[in-house]
């Protein structure tokens, strides 16, 4: 058998890989968090519009670890992070794997905003350490991580690069064309962008603004129009979490989607999780922007296709 | 029935009553987003090529294609006249359906011709045609001023590019599906 050539290319993409690894520990480590494994398998995952989890005999394998590490917050971890593979039916291209790997920390006394920072702070502090400086290149622009970064909410991003405002977007069902087409492109080309407070109904875990209860204190980050995290307040409140996932359920129904029964430990315990704020990172996202990688092909040992 | 998750590139579908091929395809999700499929189509028709983003849950009709096997005739203005090698009926594909099959055309070829709810819509060609050049100029050997490739027409009329080295008369290979200068045959 010959050799596997384009596996044996991407071992400088991979070795780099596992530098980011090591080095986003190193940073979380500094900062007194505890690192965590929660089971990958679970009896049913958050009830979600678009996101559909991969039946694992009557259970399912986790779309994301949420559920259980919000768990160890409500019960007194105050900060915490996982690195974990993670996985999501039919999410395959350029940029999305069925099967991938995710960044997910908590803490307490803090919301969006300071995760924000914290999340620039990492992603300085990862860039650094493997050598890379703070003036990266990423499809074909060079984007400086060491000046502040941007901040942008999603109402002035409409005004900015589209003509049709949120409401029609949502009313039309158009949101997520124009996010995918018209903002996202423009987001992060020259310093990293955070993108913040979506729509209620674009953020069935977080907490909604109190001085604006049609938006949830939810971001996003992206670099040279990727989007890299996701991040927001944690909804603290049993009753509003319980009415939201009856709500996504209804949606997926609606749309021919199989329902999700309710996480009903997870919900019990939610009321004991003091204010707390929580995000998601892309491993493999931060590895292509590291690498300037297309796709994320570039940056795992196996796709699905190669195996 | 194919649905947006079974989107991929050469997928044959019918859109508004018409075959269409995905020529390029690119999965989005922005973040608790729907599942966004972007699509370039080409009309298999007209040879148009639209741009057409599809959400999840979107259905489509497969469009099934017929082969039969024919042989080219002869070209009249803008029709080419082709005939069913078993039944002997003719037929006429006008020459946008063609696209660029009809540089390899001449006549008694046989190829497949493809037809949509019995209309032909255009013919399959192999990946390697040969076809004699009938006009290019002399290679003056040892003349390194000129390009390294020279204009040549074949005898369906078709002009490329060819080495220096290719004469009058010879037979050469062409790649269909570049249009380009693949080998010379040795007769």
């Amino acid at each position: 058998m010959a050799k596997n050539w384009p596996l044996a290319r991407r071992k400088k993409a991979l070795q780099q890989r596992a530098s980011i690894l090591q080095e986003i520990r190193q940073f979380f480590i500094e900062k007194g968090y505890l690192e965590v494994e929660t089971p990958h398998r679970i009896p049913t995952p958050a009830p979600e519009f678009h996101i559909d989890a991969i039946p694992s005999g009557p259970w399912f394998l986790h779309t994301s670890p949420e559920l259980c590490m919000k768990r160890l917050m409500a019960s007194g971890y105050e900060k915490i992070f996982q690195i974990c593979r993670c996985w999501r039916e039919r999410e395959r291209g350029s940029q999305h794997l069925p099967e991938f790997t995710l960044l997910e920390w908590y803490r307490t006394g803090g919301d969006y905003h300071s995760l924000m920072e914290e999340c620039e702070g990492l992603i300085r502090f990862v860039a650094r350490a493997i050598g890379l400086g703070q003036k990266i290149i990423f499809r074909d622009r060079e984007i400086d991580l060491s000046k502040p970064w941007q901040e942008i909410s999603v109402k002035e991003a409409f005004r900015f690069y589209t003509k049709i405002s949120i409401t029609e977007a949502l009313e039309q069902n158009l949101f997520d064309e124009i996010m995918v087409q018209e903002i996202e492109p423009n987001l992060g080309v020259e310093i990293p962008t955070f993108i913040y407070d979506y729509p209620a109904e674009r953020g069935a875990l977080a907490r909604l603004k109190q001085e604006d209860p049609s938006v949830a204190e939810r971001f996003e980050l992206y670099i040279g129009g990727l989007e890299l995290a996701n991040g927001f307040s944690e909804l603290v409140d049993s009753e509003e979490q319980r009415r939201r996932f009856h709500l996504e359920n209804e949606n997926r129904q609606s749309s021919g989607k199989s329902i999700y029964s309710m996480p009903d430990k997870f919900l019990a315990e939610l009321d004991n999780m003091p204010p707390s704020a929580g995000i998601a990172l892309g491993v493999d996202r931060l590895a292509m922007v590291f690498w300037d990688a297309k796709t994320i092909d570039e940056v795992v040992a196996f796709t699905p296709e190669e195996l | 029935m194919y649905t947006a998750s079974d989107l991929r590139k050469g997928l044959k579908v019918i859109i508004d009553e018409e075959p269409y091929i995905v020529t390029a395809f690119e999965f989005s999700k922005p973040g608790k987003g729907q599942a966004l499929y972007r699509t370039k189509l080409r009309n298999m028709i007209t040879g148009l090529t639209i741009d057409r983003t599809y959400r999840e849950g979107d259905t489509f009709e497969p469009a099934s294609l017929e082969e039969r096997a024919m042989q080219f005739l002869y070209k009249e203005g803008g029709h080419y006249h082709f005939m069913d090698n078993e039944t002997f009926e003719q037929i006429i594909i006008n020459e946008e359906s063609l696209g660029d099959a009809k540089n390899y055309l001449i006549e008694n070829l046989n190829v497949e011709v493809l037809l949509f709810r019995d209309r032909a819509i255009g013919v399959e060609l192999p990946n390697f045609v040969n076809l004699r050049v009938i006009k290019t100029e002399t290679w003056v050997r040892g003349d390194t001023s000129k390009a390294d490739f020279k204009p040549a027409t074949l005898e369906s009329g078709y002009v490329l590019r060819v080495p220096p080295f290719i004469e009058e008369g010879e037979l050469i290979t062409i790649d269909t599906r570049t249009g380009e200068f693949s080998k010379r045959v040795k007769e």
